[in-house]
């Protein structure tokens, strides 16, 4: 058993940390750090800093972009970037399509959308909730049907985030209605946003935000070739990209500095003086350094980039801590935190609902934490 | 960072667990029961056995009698004495008080208490204060560490000390200290630094005690559920249950890291107010963890987890003394507090 990090690993830390808080633009730093929505031009210039710098997608295949690095490297990239504020490399692209198409699909696929899907050249929107194919997402319906060596999509998406801005979209959609298993018969399709017969449409949120849409498809053409891997194996690709989406979906270092910034506001405030107040912050200061113990832990004794199926713990703890620091700035601003429409309170304060509101979406997107405990007991637990 | 044990811890923990194998109530529940009914509520000949195999002397000095093993070793053996709920008092013996003598003592002092105690001959206690209650194991413990304000005796058990039983199955005392029968441990005044190092320790300790027990209370509960039935159907069968079970594997997890991270910085420190804050974060969790895991073992079994004849609440008792006793999370609250803005942000690795 050993703690500290050895040298080797302390200066690639160090390299980290420098990087991602001298080169990504401090203004896009401070706009994370103060919790605002940040736009797509922010994402972009971002993340082609980082690819730029062979930083954007160290989990893909070398010869792709990728970094042949160690699970706890990749840990710490992970947590300094977060730390330093910086806009996270975009999911869809990074962690979900890229992947997958790496994985799975063609040497064609793989030249033509791997180094502008790492560039953000491409931005990906995820085609898999439907309105009746959430948690159970193996009976989603969005058909697609051969038409010569083309397919033809038709249903509806939803939950598409950030669809607002995607160019191209990966679908799952079903391509063998007649299989015994609604697991099989379903495929991973690629297309663009702005093919004829693709309609989208915003959903307001309950914080009056704009993240999520939905997608219509309505006879929508898809050249044969867009089609990832095999027919009816969309399923299996599927699961491989949301045990990647699990990975690192405990935000651990971008809670912990939320919590940090919020400490430092109640601090400034005198708040801390109350023991009610500082017990809370110590509470959950503990939980989240228990929370990231454990992620060191899985990140260790991650063998092949395959999922721990401790994961989900991370999963479950770490959207209920984000959501729990979120509560905590609500309760610290109180009666203040009804002034989020104004510019004369402070920042944090006239933020702290809207974010609170907006993060109840933690413990139901990536695998909800009822999903989750559904995992822990019957893989784990064998219940 | 490695958090497994290498190849000799992991010798060490299978012997100890070999040894402990018979104990476990999990198993056996009436061992336990007729074990803790009688005094000293141990069983002495397990205490010799542990003595035999070096555990009692395993944090000490080798020329004190002891193995030189450090807060790795005691957290293997403390462990799997929790997970089979033995009775033995090793944490306040060994760890506490034989820790207080291993830092303070003379040399005479370290070899002969130490050695004793290392031989299984000697029994030692702990006691804070001049009138100190409830001291673990008062009335059987040969000689006692008095803690009087940071300033640390040692002597022999006062006469006329009456035992009781507590609540986990335990024994525990009230002592008075007669200044003219201690002598002061080591060159005497105040060592308030080294007894909260020392206590630091023994708290970690009783956290991997505590990790133990609750590992087979959580055990014994899925156990429970897959093989119960109600309704004709086991109680796996109903989501209401083992999503609770999930949440249950879910502190236990969390409570494993912290605990494990806090020895390594016990092992690793060398600044005393490090380990007693990384003991203070460990004792927080497992408090938490320990109640809500005790909790839930009961009410996940039902009416059986109440009843003294299964061994399932006899876990919850030890959790909550452990809670009380070194764990205690509103003083956690309170030292933790106190340093809530020595950080920005914590780094467990640093």
């Amino acid at each position: 058993m050993r703690l500290r990090l050895n040298d080797e690993e302390t200066a690639f830390r160090e390299e980290m940390r420098t990087f991602f808080t001298t080169e990504v633009p401090q203004e896009i730093r401070d706009g994370i750090a103060a919790g605002r929505h940040i736009g797509k031009d922010e994402y972009v210039e971002t993340m082609r800093i980082l690819n730029a710098a062979g930083l954007a997608v160290p989990n893909w295949p070398v010869e792709w972009g990728g970094r042949d690095w160690t699970p706890l490297q990749r840990h710490i990239w992970h947590e300094e970037m977060q730390l330093a504020s910086v806009p996270p490399p975009l999911a869809f692209n990074a962690n979900m399509v890229g992947p997958v198409i790496a994985n799975f699909g063609s040497q064609e696929l793989k030249e033509r959308f791997l180094p502008p899907t790492a560039n953000l050249d491409i931005w990906w929107a995820q085609g898999f909730s439907e309105p009746n194919a959430g948690s159970d997402l193996a009976s989603l319906t969005t058909r697609a049907t051969r038409d010569g060596d083309d397919w033809i999509v038709n249903g509806q998406k939803t939950w598409t985030t950030l669809g607002q801005h995607a160019d191209w979209i990966f679908c799952l959609v079903r391509t063998d209605p007649s299989a015994e298993r609604k697991q099989a018969g379903i495929s991973f399709l690629l297309f663009p946003m702005n093919s004829p017969g693709v309609t989208l449409r915003p959903i307001e949120l309950i914080d009056g935000g704009h993240e999520v849409n939905e997608v219509f498809f309505d006879d929508v053409r898809v050249p044969g070739d867009l089609l990832v891997g095999e027919v009816n194996q969309g399923w299996s690709y599927a699961k491989f990209l949301l045990g990647n989406e699990r990975v690192g979906v405990a935000p651990v270092g971008a809670t912990k500095r939320s919590l940090a910034q919020l400490k430092h506001h109640a601090d400034e405030l005198g708040r801390l003086e109350d023991p009610f107040v500082a017990a809370r912050f110590v509470e959950l200061e503990n939980e989240l350094l228990a929370l990231e113990l454990t992620a060191l832990r899985v990140v260790a004794h991650s063998a092949d980039g395959k999922p721990h199926p401790a994961s989900s713990v991370l999963k479950l703890k770490g959207t209920e801590l984000q959501q729990a620091v979120s509560e905590l700035a609500v309760d610290l601003a109180g009666p203040l935190s009804l002034a989020s429409g104004s510019s004369s309170v402070p920042e944090w304060a006239a933020l702290a609902t809207p974010t609170y509101l907006n993060l109840r979406k933690a413990s139901i997107y990536g695998g909800s934490n009822e999903i989750q405990r559904q995992i822990i007991a019957g893989t784990i637990l064998g219940l | 960072m490695d958090f497994t044990l290498d190849e000799e811890q992991e010798a060490l923990r299978d012997a100890v667990r070999g040894l402990l194998k018979g104990y476990d109530p999990s198993v056996d529940a009436e061992r336990r029961r007729q074990v803790t009914a009688e005094d000293p509520g141990y069983d002495e000949s397990l205490w010799g056995r542990l003595a035999e195999m070096g555990l009692l002397g395993l944090p000490f000095a080798e020329a004190d009698g002891g193995m030189g093993a450090g807060p790795i070793e005691v957290a293997i053996v403390c462990e799997e004495i929790g997970r089979v709920l033995a009775p033995e008092p090793y944490v306040a013996s060994v760890v506490l008080a034989g820790g207080l003598v291993a830092e303070l003592g003379t040399d005479e002092q370290r070899s002969d208490i130490l050695g004793a105690l290392a031989s299984g001959e000697s029994v030692l206690a702990y006691a804070e204060g001049e009138t100190a209650e409830p001291v673990i194991q008062g009335a059987r413990a040969d000689m006692i560490v008095w803690d009087v304000d940071g300033e640390v005796f040692v002597g022999p058990r006062p006469g006329g000390a009456r035992g009781y039983r507590t609540y986990d199955g335990g024994r525990a005392a009230r002592l008075e200290l007669d200044r003219s029968a201690v002598t002061p441990l080591g060159k005497g005044g105040d060592a308030s630094e080294v007894v909260a190092l020392v206590t630091a320790r023994a708290r970690i300790a009783a956290c991997h005690e505590a990790l133990g027990a609750m590992d087979t209370a959580l055990r014994m509960t899925t156990s429970y559920l897959t093989t119960r039935k109600q309704f004709g159907v086991t109680l796996n069968r109903f989501q209401a249950l083992t999503f609770r079970a999930a949440d249950l594997y879910t502190a236990l997890e969390l409570t494993r890291s912290m605990v494990t991270w806090a020895t390594l910085v016990a092992a690793e420190s060398g600044d005393p107010d490090e380990i007693r804050t990384a003991s203070a974060r460990a004792a927080l969790q497992t408090a938490r963890a320990g109640r809500l895991i005790g909790q839930e073992a009961i009410q996940l079994h039902g009416g059986i987890g109440m009843t003294a004849e299964y061994a399932v609440g006899h876990y919850t008792s030890r959790l909550t003394a452990i809670n009380h006793w070194l764990c205690d999370p509103r003083e956690q609250v309170g030292v933790l507090s106190a340093a809530l803005t020595d950080h920005t942000v914590l780094d467990p690795l640093a």
